[in-house]
């Protein structure tokens, strides 16, 4: 299979913190991929800079045989390449419909009708169950609410790639399982990067597990494997299992 | 007159300029640096300083130099005490929102000029040197009460880098300026260190309109000059950093006298003005500072 | 966004104040009258600021030179190279467009406080440069252009700008214009995207928007806008001079938005109006109205933030747009 992402030796230095260092990673089109590593191993940094928020110090990012290593962010987006914010970024004062409608109206590029947008729109709702709200304030929803609301947009970018940082922060046991259910859903055609501290989620989505610690890639493999790496029991799992319950 | 004479007479005038303008855009400097707020009304408290230094001499009879040395005294603390005044009742409501704040000094900008022009009038009004010596160059004579304008400026410099960089005022102004919530936690009253350094900033600013009062004259608009060449110097020289603040206002003064040699005063304005967009638009942080972000 | 009840009554209310507007040409007296004219354009200068200020969230203090870019655009071609009244008023949307086309290239470069202090800095550069070529400007004093190169031909008859009912109704229809025109934009997708910038800019950058693009529009859009104001003042009421492109014509634009109403469509109209009127009547008891000016900003910025009409959407009529 070819891959739909690969980053080179991808590094990023904040002064002289090593926060990405040099990580090399493949993801396969249409595989779950799910990032782990302790607090400050780099996984929001390296993420962000597949999606373009910072430009990296070295290494080189394909994206479906194209280098978008110096391409803006907003055309990255355009090629499929969508980001969830790790701290909820709704846009609190708009509705929850405007909310989604912005990333819809962007993929549209023919069919200037109101109801393409409403269509849309209304679907990516549905998918995450927020369409009866369609009309509230986005800032006036619950904290769930919120993250679903932002996944949503993600979803409504009709991505290729779907990059969820720490999506089930803050959700309880029963919104979990309904996310899990609905990342499957989306990963049917869709490939998903997933930042997770919460292992059971990870253990029970990912196809593979990528372990940073420190800016660098620690292990590599499927969850099985991870589990019973014993690198990886002594860097991260150790300390996640108690966080991640 | 020779050239280098005349160099040198360019370059006197330009360090007067200098020296007033490097006091000036301190205050400027000092109340973006600690509260990352911008005082549109800067060239006010400028002005109002001025205005002040004619009522007092003019209030007081006898000798110019004790009307003068009253004026240097009060001048700054009434100012202080108004710009304190207007932290108090205003910046400290909006809390200190950048935005707000310069619509907000814009307001205060209105008004103090109002009162201005109906309290003290549109005249320009000359106040009385508190003495008058020509020293006696070999090629000129040249105003004694300039240099000490000169002296005098240096010496407030010092006495405000002192008290910023070696005192427990100036740790507390520089611990605030690091990082409120932390100097919060540690006791130290954030509002009323915001306070003294409106007060502080705005008393620069009048301390160097007395000292220049008796060269120029005030007048109710006298304060816009001021604001933008302040404005020129603390984008030039970095926001919020003092050494960058003094050797601009060299620089600024300085060339400011001899690009007057040349252009005609709009003309100059025009340039200076348009260098220091650009310098804002292409780099923001100054010439002489670093990078933060 | 909203049902299609919604729309019409939006369009409903815009086009009553609009109607409100004819009637009042046969209504009032002729001082209010000649005002309200006035007024009206200068509420046009408003809606371009609003247009930018409220629904990106720029907040710019150099919108004077967008203003007086169309009032010289249009006046000096008409005073120097005998321009009719149609060439003067298209030369003036030029001088806009190329005015905020390269202001909006170089300061949106920077952002929050600095883009302030730039669109400041360039307006003064522009209104030295007003000075600076008194020869052809005059400067304060400025140029009165005269009643005869103020008319169009207009078939048989001619349309004389100095009439007053021809003026108050050309105030009026470029008002119409540039209301319907803002209120088309914000509703439009352009304009959803434009709010969500002010929202949250990263975050509409993540959402595949080129915003820097979309905010050049913007800033093209109120400069037309603006300039179309100064060219109509230039042409309506005969005098261009270097005043109009002052910091304060920079101010006056921001305390009528905020006062009527940041991001609300007619709040441009209300603060103007209000405040224009404020300004005559205390200047019959006094002539402090600078006074006014910053005690007003001063209150509005502390207890009023939202305006008349932002406050009134907020409590009342939630579909006001």
């Amino acid at each position: 299979m070819t891959a739909l992402l690969t980053t080179k030796g991808l590094s990023r230095h904040f002064g002289g913190l090593r926060a990405v260092d040099g990580v090399d990673l493949a993801l396969d089109a249409g595989e779950i991929r799910a990032v782990i590593g302790p607090n400050g191993a780099g996984k929001t940094t390296f993420v962000s800079l597949i999606c373009g928020r910072y430009p990296p110090s070295s290494g080189r990012i394909v994206f479906d045989g194209e280098d978008i290593t110096d391409m803006p962010a907003h055309l990255r987006v355009r090629r499929g390449i969508a980001y969830t914010f790790q701290i909820t970024s709704v846009f609190a004062k708009l509705s929850v419909y405007d909310n989604v409608a912005l990333p819809v109206q962007r993929t549209l590029t023919d069919g200037r009708s109101r109801g393409a947008v409403h269509h849309g729109a209304m679907d990516a709702l549905q998918r995450v169950g927020l369409a009866s709200r369609a009309h509230e304030q986005a800032g006036a929803l619950a904290y769930g609410h919120q993250r679903l609301l932002e996944v949503a947009m993600g979803l409504a970018l009709k991505p290729r790639l779907l990059i969820l940082d720490e999506p089930t922060q803050g959700l309880s046991d029963g919104e979990i399982e309904n996310f899990i259910a609905l990342v499957r859903e989306i990963a049917s055609d869709a490939t998903v990067l997933l930042i997770e501290h919460n292992m059971q989620v990870v253990m029970e989505l990912a196809h593979r597990i990528t372990v940073l610690n420190a800016g660098k890639v620690l292990a590599e493999g499927t969850p099985a494997e991870i589990r019973a790496d014993a690198a990886v029991q002594a860097a991260y799992l150790g300390t996640a299992t108690e966080a991640g319950t | 007159m020779a050239f280098f004479p005349h160099l040198l007479l360019a370059t006197l005038e330009g360090l007067v300029t200098s020296s007033v303008l490097a006091l000036t855009a301190l205050g400027l400097s000092l109340v973006f640096g600690v509260m990352r707020i911008v005082n549109v009304a800067h060239g006010e408290f400028f002005m109002l300083g001025a205005v002040l230094a004619w009522a007092i001499t003019s209030a007081v009879s006898g000798n110019p130099a004790i009307g003068f040395a009253l004026a240097l005294v009060l001048s700054p603390l009434i100012v202080g005490a108004i710009a304190w005044t207007a932290e108090r009742l205003v910046l400290r409501r909006i809390e200190y929102d950048p935005e707000a704040t310069i619509v907000a000094t814009i307001g205060l900008l209105y008004i103090i000029q109002q009162l201005a022009l109906t309290f003290y009038g549109p005249e320009a009004r000359p106040v009385t040197p508190p003495f008058n010596v020509r020293i006696q160059l070999p090629w000129f004579g040249y105003s004694g009460y300039k240099l000490a304008v000169i002296a005098a400026s240096a010496l407030l410099l010092l006495a405000t880098w002192f008290v910023l960089t070696r005192t427990r005022i100036g740790l507390v102004m520089r611990a605030t300026q690091y990082d409120r919530e932390t100097a919060l936690a540690f006791g130290i009253p954030v509002g009323r260190v915001y306070g003294a350094v409106f007060a502080l900033g705005a008393m620069l600013a009048a301390v160097a309109a007395v000292l220049i009062v008796p060269i120029q004259q005030a007048h109710y608009l006298m304060g816009l000059d001021p604001l933008l060449l302040s404005f020129i110097v603390v984008i030039i020289g970095g926001l919020g950093s003092l050494r960058g603040t003094v050797i601009a206002a060299l620089l600024i003064g300085v060339s400011d006298g001899i690009i007057s040699v040349f252009f005609s005063p709009t003309l100059a304005k025009i340039i200076a003005t348009l260098v220091v967009a650009m310098v804002l638009v292409f780099r923001p942080q100054g010439l002489f500072g670093t990078a933060t972000k | 966004m909203s049902g299609d009840g919604e729309t019409a009554k939006v369009y409903t209310l815009h086009a009553a104040v609009v109607a409100l507007l004819v009637a009042l040409n046969f209504i009032l007296p002729e001082y209010h009258h000649g005002v309200l004219a006035r007024v009206l354009v200068l509420a046009v200068f408003a809606m371009g600021y609003n247009l930018l200020f409220g629904y990106v969230g720029l907040l710019s203090l150099g919108h004077a030179m967008f203003f007086s870019a169309g009032l010289y655009g249009a006046g000096l071609p008409l005073y120097h190279l005998g321009w009719g009244v149609p060439a003067a008023f298209a030369g003036g949307i030029g001088a806009g467009i190329l005015v905020s086309l390269v202001i909006g290239l170089l300061a949106l470069r920077t952002s929050g406080v600095a883009f302030m202090i730039v669109t400041m800095m360039f307006a003064q550069v522009f209104y030295l440069t007003t000075l600076y070529f008194g020869e052809w400007t005059r400067g304060d004093e400025g140029l009165v252009l005269q009643q005869q190169s103020r008319q169009v031909a207009l078939g048989a008859g001619t349309l004389d700008l100095t009439n007053p009912t021809t003026r108050y109704l050309m105030a009026v229809a470029l008002f119409a214009a540039a209301l319907f025109a803002t209120l088309a934009i914000v509703r439009s997708r352009h304009g959803r995207v434009l709010v969500a910038i002010r929202e949250n800019e990263e975050r509409t950058r993540m959402l595949g928007y080129d915003t820097f693009a979309n905010k050049l529009a913007a800033v093209v859009t109120s400069g037309i806008i603006c300039a179309a104001a100064g060219a109509a003042y230039a042409l309506l009421f005969g005098y261009i001079g270097s005043t109009f492109a002052s910091v304060q014509y920079s101010i006056l634009p921001l305390l009528w938005v905020l006062l009527g109403g940041a991001a609300t469509t007619l709040g441009p109209l209300v603060g103007t109006v209000f405040m224009y009127y404020v300004i005559d009547i205390t200047s019959s008891y006094t002539s402090a109205y600078m006074l006014v000016v910053g005690l007003v900003l001063i209150l509005l910025v502390i207890w009023f933030r939202k305006g008349v009409l932002g406050t009134v959407r907020e409590r009342w009529v939630r579909w006001l747009p």
